[in-house]
């Protein structure tokens, strides 16, 4: 045999040879150009909407102060952005959806570690979560409002059968494929009961609990929109609220600019989700860098 | 070189490692499968141990018995109070952890303090000749490269029985002798005692001191061949051609009764 310093050149050699070859740090050069590659065609798209927008209004196809065009929506969108009573909407509106949201995890985690733990219960239970997924949560409503009136309590309630089920789902099916041989392996290195969970189990499904936890979100968001809709809670003030004095009031422009505050909620925090599922998948080598 | 034909213990050598006439069956009433049917072996303290069968012969069976994740049908295993560990084909290195937290996690099942933690990952990685690595992450390393994490991590149970099951099975060739020259090196270096379950002859042949053949369908001990030839020793040289060409004979043997 060699001796060891040749020996250890040649594995050095070997594994140098393997690894892909360091990239170069990217300039600010280069970052700008990445930044605009990607969001000039976001820009462009607003555009055209905006665009196609007006153009439907130009047409006379219905008098403006029923569809106003954003000539006329932006400006007052601009404004209720700077009013007080705006962000005191916005807020009650997202301290519910997280509230609603974070309770739902809970429960969801809980259903979800149970049924993929207690053999009769899945078999009792596993296709009445994905039931509950399939089903539009504002059937819920009426039922929610007769169980808790006109209340917080009748939203949170809703909100919980929309998102825990799929929030449980991607724990189950998380834990489901956890690769045979991690577990094969942790059974090797002696991981057991709590341990086993921590260090194996619960990492490994991470992956699509963050997928669960997506979809979970956007059902949450929706049942909390047509909760806000649905249980009007009077004076108190949410993005709901503003909707519905907006159509009473005939208030075209206020009305769209809220619709738009929706829509960009719901963009921003699927931005958020989209950043963790990308960046968990990079640290773990699933995706390209 | 002569083969054996029964099998008996020398009785110089304390064993490691007794399995004593085990039987497997799998399933209940008529879709049972006996896979492995009476097979004793018996291994030494610091024997290298290569084990050759064709498919179904029960070898990973045998690993898995010897490593305790199961309990034979019949007869016994018994490893003496030694700390048993396992490879296999696949690294199976945590993907979310780094090269580092791998070779810990069999350090925190065992509740060492993080401090002898890292001194342990420090000079295991020596050992594998992956200083510096502690940080990359397992996607980021080569076949060869991960299974030497593996093997620090086998290590870092403290093991000194260690079963491997086709660890170079998915390497390319130029990478699989030199993991050669390098287990070989850890085992004399750490004085372990190795059952290494292999399809590979040559492999076989290039790394035990003896060669135990087991039968297909079901798995029993059929032959056993002592290797000739001092180590290190070269998978290329014609001492082992030779040697292997005699068992692949009998391999070859064993596999046409099935046809």
């Amino acid at each position: 045999m060699p001796d060891t310093d040749t020996r250890d050149r040649q594995v050095q050699g070997l594994d140098a040879l393997e690894l892909q070859p360091e990239r170069g740090r990217r300039g600010a050069g280069e970052v700008a150009r990445r930044v605009w590659s990607a969001s000039w065609p976001k820009l462009a798209a607003v555009a055209v909407v905006l665009l196609a927008w007006q153009a439907v209004v130009w047409s006379g196809w219905r008098s403006e102060w029923v569809f106003p065009g954003p000539d006329r929506v932006l400006p007052v969108l601009f404004r209720e952005v700077s009013t007080a009573e705006f962000w005191e909407a916005v807020g009650v509106t997202m301290r519910r959806a997280l509230s609603g949201f974070a309770l739902a995890l809970v429960v969801g985690v809980l259903v979800g570690l149970a049924v993929a733990q207690v053999r009769p219960l899945r078999v009792a239970i596993g296709s009445l979560i994905t039931g509950l997924q399939t089903m539009p949560s504002i059937v819920w409503f009426p039922f929610a409002m007769l169980l808790y009136g006109i209340s917080e309590s009748a939203i949170m309630f809703v909100i919980i059968l929309g998102a825990a089920p799929s929030i449980a789902g991607g724990l189950v099916s998380g834990i489901d494929y956890v690769a045979p041989s991690l577990l094969r392996a942790g059974q090797v290195m002696g991981l057991r009961g709590v341990q086993r969970y921590r260090l194996l189990i619960v990492p490994a499904a991470l992956p699509m609990f963050v997928g669960g936890l997506k979809q979970g979100w956007a059902f949450a968001w929706r049942s909390l929109m047509a909760g806000e809709l649905l249980v009007i809670i009077n004076q108190q003030n949410s993005i709901g609220w503003a909707l519905s004095q907006a159509r009473q009031l005939n208030d075209a422009e206020r009305l769209l600019s809220y619709v738009i505050i929706v829509l960009i909620v719901g963009i921003l925090i699927d931005v958020f989700f989209t950043w963790a599922d990308r960046s968990l998948r990079r640290r773990w080598g699933l995706a390209a860098a | 070189m002569r083969p054996m034909t029964t099998i008996t213990d020398t009785p110089t050598r304390v064993s490691a490692v007794e399995v004593d006439a085990i039987s497997k069956v799998f399933g209940e009433g008529a879709g049972t499968v006996t896979a492995i049917d009476g097979m004793s072996v018996s291994v030494g303290e610091h024997e290298f141990l290569s084990i050759v069968g064709a498919s179904g012969c029960g070898k990973s069976t045998l690993l898995s018995l010897v490593a305790g994740l199961d309990r034979p049908t019949t007869g016994s295993v018994d490893t003496a109070g030694h700390k048993v560990a396992m490879m296999f084909q696949e690294a199976a290195l945590f993907p979310w952890l780094t090269v580092g937290a791998n070779i810990e996690v069999p350090m925190k099942v065992n509740g060492v303090p993080r401090a002898r933690r890292r001194e342990r990952v420090a000079e295991l990685l020596e050992l594998v000749r992956l200083t510096g690595f502690a940080r990359k992450r397992p996607h980021e390393l080569s076949g060869g490269m991960r299974q030497r994490v593996a093997m620090a991590r086998a290590l870092a149970q403290d093991a000194d029985v260690l079963l491997m099951d086709e660890p170079f099975g998915a390497l390319d060739a130029m990478t699989r002798d030199i993991l050669h020259d390098e287990l070989e090196r850890i085992w004399q270096e750490r004085r372990l005692t190795v059952l290494f379950v292999t399809h590979n002859v040559r492999e076989a042949v290039r790394l035990g001191d003896r060669v135990v053949l087991l039968s297909s369908r079901p798995g029993r001990v059929i032959d056993e061949f002592p290797v000739e030839g001092e180590r290190p020793r070269r998978i290329d040289s014609a001492l082992i051609a030779g040697q292997a060409a005699v068992i692949t004979d009998r391999l070859r043997q064993e596999v046409s009764r099935h046809a």
